[in-house]
């Protein structure tokens, strides 16, 4: 492919001076303009800008320490963003929450906390309930759908401590499914969990695209980026690319984000030529 | 009462059983049945208060509020002498603790968010500042014309003797507020306490939640300065709640056992102080609280100690049976009716003999096996038994060579750990697995 072919989106990002960027659309479920987000003075993200696309799976991919954690987080507001402005279908966060869904990190929480797995779930469903009610019988079934639809019925009144890492992880899917949201955050869903939770999370992924949401997952592997998602950012503090993974999960654009660590690179080229051979046959 | 007794009377004095059924039962006195109510209502206050602040993790936080109270008590007592208001009463001093303890918990949260130091630093740093500071201006007190500082001293180690009705309503009013809040907010709470950011998220204001919980903690605090003492108060916030955790995975249900150990402590210390007038009440109510945390922790069932000793003792009787059933099914040469000496088996495992036979005798009892001079031999069920146990491991050693990139996590344990401790629907999801990837290969071949 030769670099006039790229259609823009998909080039290496150079995002420009301010003024000449493309105005964000208000169809995006997700517009990033212009983020920079700082811990204690030194600067995370750096002049993030990005719009999500409609009803896809969108992976961040990303060195350790890349700012993919963070990027989410300063969506969601949980930390400040030194400048910059986040729109979802146009507008602010505190006007669409209700359409937005969260998965954080499973090392989050404490788990030993004396709650249930449906109490976890149903805590999904706590935006819909007002001040001072309740948890009514109707979110309680929701709370159990949501849970049967990782496989973990059978496990509802269980003590949160006495599930496996990968259950615990499902536990926190089926609670974002409760929030019957139409764009989801992920911030690493798939790290160290098992296979059977590998493949319930990638089922209900796929479940939600099909039902025309929109899912922006924090993924390590690199080797699944080809398989389980549509589109890619890939990130090292500023975006390096972002766009189909099938156009921007190039050689050159992973060295651009990891550093040329030939490991890492090898294994991304296998499973690309891995997902070649299936669409292939 | 027991004014009578003089310095020299060091001699405890042993309560007959009339008096003790009397005190028990709030009948030795209108001063004795006030105070008893007052504590009991006092330690409700704080074991429900205190369930929200130990899982928040705020518990500490108690501390440094009471130690942070003791300026503003002095400076309370100050300002009303200089305006000419009676210092001591409860009216004026409890609004200066509250004041100066609030302060107390801004500075350790100013700390903690404008600095590297972590919250423990910053409350061990701030609680002896203001009780330094509490010190000195009570001695400024007593050197005042007004002063008198015995009075103020009480905050320090507590007398709950000398609660009045009036201090046993305010507990009463302080158990209530208490106990409605946590049933209002029960769900708001719990969301805050487990997963803050998701709260946000939600749209949840967490700083106005953490500040109603906050405020519960000041109001237990400073309601219990008086009776038990800054020094000690903290104590009612997080032991009942510790205890309570101990018996339950529900956290209604440790909200509501946490007020009842802490009404349960207040009722038993006082009525024990009320007894023996030389015990400090603030004093033998923590006590208490103490004795029953203690029993919490050893005899609980499933998170106590003697619990988790005899589910590991159990577990590696487990392990040990296996590994039995494994070397009599190889030694045997894998033959039903195989007799195997204990001391080969020993030899095989690395046993000593005495372990082997212990270990063997278990297995007999359970009719997996019969011993026979010396030697074991599987029954039908042992043999069945170890066929499963040889399956599993293998079943084992193919994931951990096949999937071990998928799950990398999981490979922290020897083989040998993990067939014991996955539970048994992990294992069918991974024959499953493995069978369909045996399905595959041999389609493929």
């Amino acid at each position: 492919m030769t670099p006039t072919t790229i259609p823009h989106h998909a080039r290496a990002h150079d995002p420009g001076p301010l003024s000449a960027r493309p105005e964000h659309s208000a169809e995006s479920p997700l517009s990033i303009h212009a983020l920079t987000v700082a811990y204690q003075r030194k600067p995370v993200v750096w002049d993030v800008d990005y719009d999500a696309p409609r009803n896809a799976l969108i992976a961040i991919v990303g060195p350790n320490g890349a700012g993919k954690s963070t990027v989410i987080k300063a969506c969601l507001g949980l930390v400040p963003a030194a400048t910059g402005r986040v729109e979802f279908w146009g507008s602010p966060y505190r006007k669409v929450r209700a359409r937005i869904g969260y998965v954080p990190q499973r090392e989050s929480v404490d788990w030993d906390f004396p709650v249930s797995a449906r109490d976890v779930v149903a805590m999904g469903r706590y935006g819909r309930i007002g001040w001072c009610r309740p948890v009514g019988a109707s979110h309680k079934r929701v709370a159990l759908e949501c849970l049967d639809r990782v496989g973990l019925a059978d496990y509802a009144n269980r003590q949160i401590s006495q599930l496996s890492g990968g259950q615990q992880q499902r536990v926190f899917l089926a609670r974002a499914l409760a929030q019957e949201a139409d764009l989801y955050f992920m911030d690493e869903p798939f790290a160290g969990v098992d296979a059977a939770t590998e493949r319930a999370i990638v089922d209900v992924l796929r479940e939600l695209r099909a039902a025309g949401r929109t899912v922006i997952v924090v993924h390590h592997d690199l080797q699944t980026v080809p398989e389980y998602f549509d589109h890619v950012l890939m990130l090292n503090m500023r975006v390096v690319a972002h766009g189909p993974v099938a156009e921007v999960f190039t050689r050159d654009n992973l060295v651009k984000t990891y550093g040329g660590r030939l490991t890492l690179l090898a294994e991304a080229a296998e499973a690309l030529a891995r997902a070649a051979d299936t669409s292939a046959t | 009462m027991h004014s009578a007794q003089s310095i020299t009377d060091v001699a405890l004095h042993w309560p007959t059983l009339d008096e003790l059924v009397r005190t028990l039962t709030l009948r030795a006195g209108y001063n004795a049945a006030v105070v008893v109510v007052g504590t009991t209502m006092l330690g409700l206050a704080a074991g429900v208060v205190g369930t929200f602040a130990l899982l928040r993790r705020r518990a500490l936080m108690g501390d440094a509020l009471a130690h942070a109270a003791l300026p503003g008590v002095a400076i309370a007592f100050l300002i009303a002498v200089t305006l000419g208001m009676a210092g001591k009463s409860l009216a004026v001093l409890l609004p200066g603790a509250a004041i100066t303890g609030v302060l107390g918990v801004l500075a350790v949260q100013f700390i903690v968010r404008n600095t590297r130091l972590t919250e423990d630093t910053a409350i061990g740093a701030v609680l002896s500042v203001f009780f330094g500071a509490g010190v000195v201006l009570l001695s400024v007190v007593q050197a005042s014309p007004a002063g008198d500082q015995a009075g103020l001293a009480t905050f320090i180690y507590g007398q709950t003797a000398a609660m009045t009705v009036a201090d046993a309503t305010l507990m009463g009013a302080v158990a209530l507020v208490a106990a409605l809040a946590a049933a209002l907010l029960f769900k708001e709470f719990a969301l805050v306490c487990f997963d803050d950011a998701f709260a946000r998220v939600q749209g949840r204001p967490v700083n106005v939640i953490d500040l109603l919980m906050m405020s519960l903690v000041v109001l237990v605090t400073v309601a219990g300065l008086h009776a038990v003492g800054l020094i000690l108060v903290v104590a009612l916030l997080i032991i009942p709640a510790a205890a309570a955790r101990f018996w339950t995975e529900s956290l209604w249900r440790m909200t509501v056992f946490a007020g009842a150990i802490g009404a349960a402590s207040g009722y038993l210390g006082s009525v024990t102080s009320a007894l023996m007038p030389r015990m400090p009440a603030g004093a033998v109510i923590v006590l208490a609280s103490g004795v029953i945390f203690i029993i919490s922790m050893f005899l609980a069932p499933s998170r106590g100690v003697l619990a988790s000793a005899a589910r590991s003792a159990r577990l590696r009787l487990k392990i040990a049976r296996d590994h039995m059933l494994l070397a009599a099914l190889r030694l045997g040469d894998d033959s039903h009716g195989a007799r195997v000496t204990i001391n080969d088996l020993a030899r095989a495992r690395g046993w000593r003999v005495n372990s082997a036979r212990a270990i063997a005798w278990t297995l007999a009892r359970t009719g997996h096996g019969e011993l026979h001079d010396g030697s074991l031999t599987l029954t039908a069920t042992g043999f069945d038994a170890a066929r499963r146990v040889a399956r599993t491991r293998a079943l084992w050693e193919e994931y951990l060579t096949r999937c071990a990139d998928v799950a990398p996590s999981h490979v922290d344990y020897s083989a040998d750990l993990i067939e014991h401790v996955l539970p048994p629907d992990l294992v069918r999801d991974l024959e499953a697995a493995l069978d369909s990837a045996h399905t595959a290969e041999e389609v493929a071949a």
